[in-house]
């Protein structure tokens, strides 16, 4: 039997991971990092347009500070975040961005003087302040008051994944990667590490630490068109579900992006529209203006995602042999902005689409649906990362549900995220690695090793003649037909009924290669049943959550119902037996809201159920805004609402012209 | 038959083999498919994977020409396959192999990860200062042009194509090729960085560095990010020449 030990074990090398990595070693502790690829080939690194962080240094983010950011990202996610962890995330994004900036990382910087931009359509001329060049530059982004997204061109997840990448490997973190976790050993609610499969030849081993962090990214790929890269199976948040105590969090809150070019679903970021670009329909016509007049494009994403799927159902859309798609124009960014901002995605749509967007006019127009893009949902945390039931076990990143985002992610807000857990849940993450000693036997490791082994073993003998890759298809199929952007009860509960028949399916699937080697057949088994476990997961609280909150949204209960759903769906697999998730919910509490539940700003402002406690907060804050009298900003927040970072990341940040204020 | 008359057949052969196990052989695999309007290597693969043999192994994670995971011998070059349309063949015979250089494990599949993590140490690719950086103060300035310049020589993806088609590293296994050479520039123009010509004359000032170039070129021909990698070797070995 094959054990590896190690003080801290990290699964998944991506942003999170890595920084968590880093964080580990800065205190001396062994830390190993599993990921299925190279490191540097992480989900993180298709990460376009930016990371948000409230710097302010350019003239139009002027006024940014923690609190608007704060605002911005409460609002986004349609209160459902949890507004601590807001607090701690935008508190602690400056230092992150400006830590990543003393690694290398070679942000775009303000130039001198007069700049040209494109905003709503038009040419307009914006001056720098003279203190601000040559520090980091922002672009603007949707769902944000300020031009907040800081950003290299639009590889800005590529630079920031190497700089951590190469940090870490200074730090001689050991890197394992061409390794599948593929279940949690765990033992009385304490976590002791992972069983992987080693990808390579096969072989099973267990890892055993201290402590255990997954940071395995997002589930996008159980949908038949997603932008996410094709590793992003959500494998870490299954194996965590299926200890049957770890709870996952939202798992329905699943945001889908407004410009995937057809028909690959390859991402076009964001920063076209925040750069000026515009949506066209069928004639040409820019139609967001009528839908949303403050924002247009550039409203939240999970609002332009749906109002792009009504304009197409009014018969709007572009026909393609690949159905309907609508266009995005950022031909009027001019060549030289593209070819120097944008160039990764001129690249994507000339070697993809033959398309080359600094052609003026039609000619440039670049084909976009919208598509899966981001999960919200994943393993339910407390605000220090580490599972809200099971001890030893933490995760950061896409794959937690920390909550950051509730129903809705900002754009610029996912590497963001990722680092800044990285720095936060990292440390809580070291210093329990560094309060705990190893305390299991052999037998534990034993034996779930090698119920991996006879897993493995029973999987190669089925021989019910099924494909895994049909199932797979129709689970695809399914989530993308049944619980997408627009969703009722009716297609939920077939969506539900199907997805369980289909996991009693994979009972009866036959491989051809009988191999517990390099068996990439087998690999797939596995994998499809643990995405089908998720799938279910996504369906089933989609079905029982009976509002539209962010990007969930029931045709059939379209408003958002503070009264009734101010609450976070957890999903639970108490027996393996099971072949349906077990649902249950916790409460999200007004009162202890900085920002209480109001009207969101998008659409008719009866698309609301309010909730009287919002008032009474409201109330509550006027008086303890009131009693505190002229304060600073700090003093206010703190009265509103309690949080704790480790370290120095609770520090006041530096901005230009304010200083520390 | 294709499934549509419009719509052409192809032949993709595939170098199989899998070193682990000892009764395989490397062998060639044919497979034909209908070709379908946009069709990469990638979409092709997926399909012969999922339709006609699930033991195919090969590397695609982006899908996107983003991470650089997925090299490998197209008809004789070295490239990216999920960027490689199969139309761009006209006779519609497209020959796949593993790329070289890198371990082999299995098929079209190849270990580039260790080694990219032991050149990313040896040339000790970060920032190298004496400064300590204050995480609440505002970060120090850079002049714009700077800072996309090195940006530039940042977009390397580490694919491995630069050393696929590179005739030094043929001769020389040590040698750190073009990805290498590339990463020390990019420190060397960040002006975060305090490091000397000196500093990295003692990285790259052999012949398993900037000297073995034969500037054959090959790495800037098939690079996918197009990277100036001629002129970066050029300007690292002026450098590197007029040390001590």
């Amino acid at each position: 039997m094959k054990i590896i030990y190690t003080d801290a074990l990290i699964v998944g090398g991506g942003l999170a991971g890595l920084r968590s990595a880093i964080a580990a070693r800065e205190k001396g502790l062994d830390t190993i990092v599993l990921s299925m690829v190279p490191v540097k080939r992480s989900h993180s690194a298709a990460a376009q347009g930016g990371m948000q962080a409230s710097l302010a240094n350019t003239v139009m983010g002027e006024g940014d500070n923690e609190d608007v950011h704060f605002a911005d990202t409460v609002k986004g996610s349609d209160w459902g975040c949890d507004q601590k962890v807001a607090r701690m995330f935008v508190t602690t994004a400056p230092k992150a961005i400006r830590e990543l900036a003393a690694w290398g990382v070679p942000w775009s910087r303000i130039g001198k003087g007069d700049h040209t931009v494109v905003i709503n359509g038009k040419k307009e001329t914006i001056t720098e302040k003279d203190e601000s060049y040559g520090l980091i530059n922002a672009r603007d982004f949707g769902g944000t008051k300020k031009w907040r997204t800081c950003y290299t061109s639009d590889a800005t997840g590529h630079t920031m994944l190497y700089a951590v990448a190469n940090e870490a490997l200074r730090r001689d973190v050991e890197i394992h990667d061409k390794k599948e976790a593929i279940s949690v050993i765990h033992d009385s609610g304490v976590c002791h590490g992972v069983i992987v499969r080693d990808l390579i030849n096969g072989e099973l081993s267990a890892y055993v630490a201290r402590g255990t962090m997954i940071a395995t990214g997002g589930y996008g790929r159980i949908y038949k068109q997603s932008t996410n890269a094709i590793i992003c199976k959500g494998i870490g948040t299954a194996i965590a579900l299926e200890t049957g105590i770890v709870e996952l969090g939202n798992m329905e809150a699943v945001q889908f992006h407004p410009t995937p070019i057809v028909p690959s679903g390859i991402l076009l970021t964001e920063g076209c529209r925040g750069d000026g670009g515009v949506l066209r329909d069928k004639d040409g016509y820019r139609f967001m203006p009528d839908y949303e007049p403050e924002k247009k494009e550039l409203a939240s994403r999970d609002v332009v995602s749906r109002r792009m799927i009504e304009h197409i159902r009014k018969g709007k859309g572009v026909k393609s042999p690949y159905g309907d798609h609508l266009w995005l124009d950022i031909s009027i960014l001019g060549r030289e902005h593209i070819e120097k901002n944008l160039r990764d995605v001129q690249d994507i749509a000339i070697s993809f689409n033959g398309i080359d967007p600094a052609d003026e006019g039609e000619k440039g127009w670049m084909p976009v649906l919208p598509m899966q893009h981001y999960s919200m949902g994943g393993i339910r945390v407390k605000p220090t990362g580490e599972s809200t039931t099971m001890r030893g076990l933490f995760c950061a990143g896409e794959a937690a549900c920390w909550d950051l985002h509730g129903f809705n992610r900002l754009g610029g807000n996912s590497v963001s995220e990722a680092v800044v857990s990285g720095m936060i849940v990292g440390e809580y993450f070291t210093q329990y690695c560094e309060e705990t000693h190893l305390n299991t036997n052999t037998s534990v490791i034993e034996a779930h090793l090698q119920a991996q082994i006879d897993y493995l073993a029973e999987i190669l003998e089925r021989d019910g003649g099924l494909n895994i890759f049909d199932i797979k298809d129709e689970m695809r199929t399914i989530m993308q037909e049944k619980v997408g952007i627009f969703r009722n009860g009716d297609d939920l509960l077939d969506a539900v009924h199907q997805l369980e028949d289909l996991l009693k399916k994979t009972k009866e699937i036959t491989v051809e290669s009988k191999s517990m080697g390099n068996n990439p057949g087998l690999n797939e088994v596995y994998r499809v049943t643990k995405m089908l476990k998720l799938a279910l997961c996504v369906a089933k609280g989609a079905l029982q959550r009976t509002e539209s909150r962010g990007a969930h949204y029931r045709e059939d209960y379209p408003k958002r119902d503070d009264m009734h759903w101010l609450k976070r769906t957890i999903t639970t697999w108490p027996d393996t037996a099971d072949t349906l998730p077990t649902v249950h919910y916790e409460e999200i509490d007004i009162l202890e809201m900085e920002m209480p539940p109001a009207f969101r700003g998008y659409g008719s402002k009866d698309s609301l159920i309010p909730n009287p406690l919002s008032a009474q907060r409201e109330e509550e804050i006027e008086q303890i805004k009131k009693s505190l009298e002229t304060v600073n900003r700090f003093t206010v927040q703190e009265a509103l609402l309690d949080f704790a970072l480790p370290g120095n990341l609770k520090h006041k940040n530096e901005r230009v012209g304010v200083g520390y204020a | 038959m294709p499934e549509n008359e419009n719509y052409r057949e192809i032949e993709i052969t595939v170098f199989r083999y899998n070193p682990q196990d000892k009764t395989s052989k490397p062998e060639y695999q044919t497979y034909t498919l209908t070709e379908t309007p946009g069709m990469t290597l990638y979409i092709a693969l997926i399909q012969i994977w999922s339709k006609m043999d699930h033991d195919l192994s090969f590397d695609f994670v982006c899908r996107a020409g983003i991470c650089g995971s997925c090299s490998m011998v197209v008809n004789g070059k070295p490239r990216l396959a999920c960027k490689t349309r199969t139309s761009e063949f006209e006779d519609g015979k497209i020959t796949l192999l593993p790329l070289p250089v890198f371990k082999h494990i299995k098929d079209l599949s190849v270990d580039t990860g260790n080694w990219m993590n032991e050149m990313s140490k040896n040339l000790e690719s970060w920032i190298h200062t004496q400064e300590e950086t204050d995480l609440s103060r505002i970060e120090k300035p850079v002049d714009p042009a700077v800072a996309e310049e090195v940006f530039e020589l940042d977009r390397c993806i580490e694919c491995g194509i630069c050393l696929a088609s590179c005739s030094t590293k043929v001769m020389r296994e040590d040698f750190v090729g073009a990805v290498g050479l590339n990463r020390v520039a990019r420190f060397q123009l960040d002006p975060h960085d305090q490091r000397t010509d000196e500093d990295f004359y003692e990285l790259v000032g052999d012949e398993n560095g900037v000297f073995g170039c034969m500037s054959l070129m090959g790495c800037e021909d098939h690079c996918p990010k197009n990277l100036p990698l001629q002129t970066k070797i050029a300007y690292m070995r002026r450098k590197m020449v007029k040390v001590k």
